[in-house]
């Protein structure tokens, strides 16, 4: 724990353009009552650390169809993959809507969290203006990340 | 046969940081095998304590993803390319 009892891990600050934000946020809408997902993809460093630029953005199919769960469609994440790697460039994080409860990793987004190097976004529905956030999950652990859109 | 296996960035760390990397089998299981024997620290990822393929993890042959085709005993040949990804998940 850091003196602000924050977890010890850094995180890049993830950098959006305002065409991807808006990109993320409208998937989320268009996916309403059902939570939405995707998944974002971007430069990484040798040690595997994405340094929060993100060159390309992919709405997924939610293969729960649930208001409560996601799971990114697994032909979504393979074609993903394989984008990413055409373009030099790897995974580097999801995202996922909470429709009605805040931009917060939940006990199951902490659970189910594999990839330490990932960056996860939440998008909360919950308010009129819908609220975009951003975390590493380690461990059990969550640190948030601050977000730029520019 | 040598058959190219793509592993997503959490496996990575047990594959000397390498996103592509090359196994001989003539089966998925046995491509497997012979990755684990090179890269120990894949074992427990891709397989689990009951010897089937880890829940957490979806693998595609090509394009089709093999728990529809022969699970771990899914036929190989030159030139199949594995992806293994990890399930994307949460609530």
């Amino acid at each position: 724990m850091d003196e602000q009892g924050h977890p010890g891990f850094a995180s890049p600050t993830l950098r959006l353009t305002a065409e991807q934000h808006d990109l993320v946020v409208a998937h989320c809408f268009d996916g309403l009552p059902d939570e939405a997902c995707g998944l974002l993809a971007g430069p990484i460093t040798p040690e595997l650390e994405p340094t929060g630029e993100v060159h390309r953005v992919y709405p997924c199919v939610n293969a729960d169809a649930s208001a409560r769960t996601y799971t990114v469609d697994s032909r979504d994440l393979l074609r993903a993959m394989r984008d990413a790697e055409a373009n030099g460039i790897d995974l580097i994080g999801v995202w996922h809507s909470h429709t009605h409860t805040d931009a917060y990793p939940s006990d199951t987004d902490v659970r189910q969290a594999m990839e330490p190097g990932w960056i996860y976004v939440l998008v909360s529905l919950k308010h009129a203006e819908p609220v975009l956030r951003a975390y590493r999950i380690r461990e059990g652990e969550v640190a948030e990340a601050d977000v730029e859109v520019s | 046969m040598t058959i190219e296996v793509k592993l997503p960035t959490l496996l990575r760390v047990h594959a000397d940081g390498e996103a592509t990397v090359f196994a001989e089998g003539s089966t998925v299981g046995e491509a497997f095998d012979d990755l684990t024997k090179r890269f120990p620290g894949l074992a427990g990822s891709l397989i689990g304590d009951d010897g089937a393929l880890h829940k957490f993890v979806n693998v595609y042959k090509d394009d089709d993803d093999i728990r529809y085709l022969e699970g771990l005993d899914t036929k190989l040949v030159d030139g199949d390319v594995i992806s293994i990804l990890p399930a994307v998940a949460g609530g």
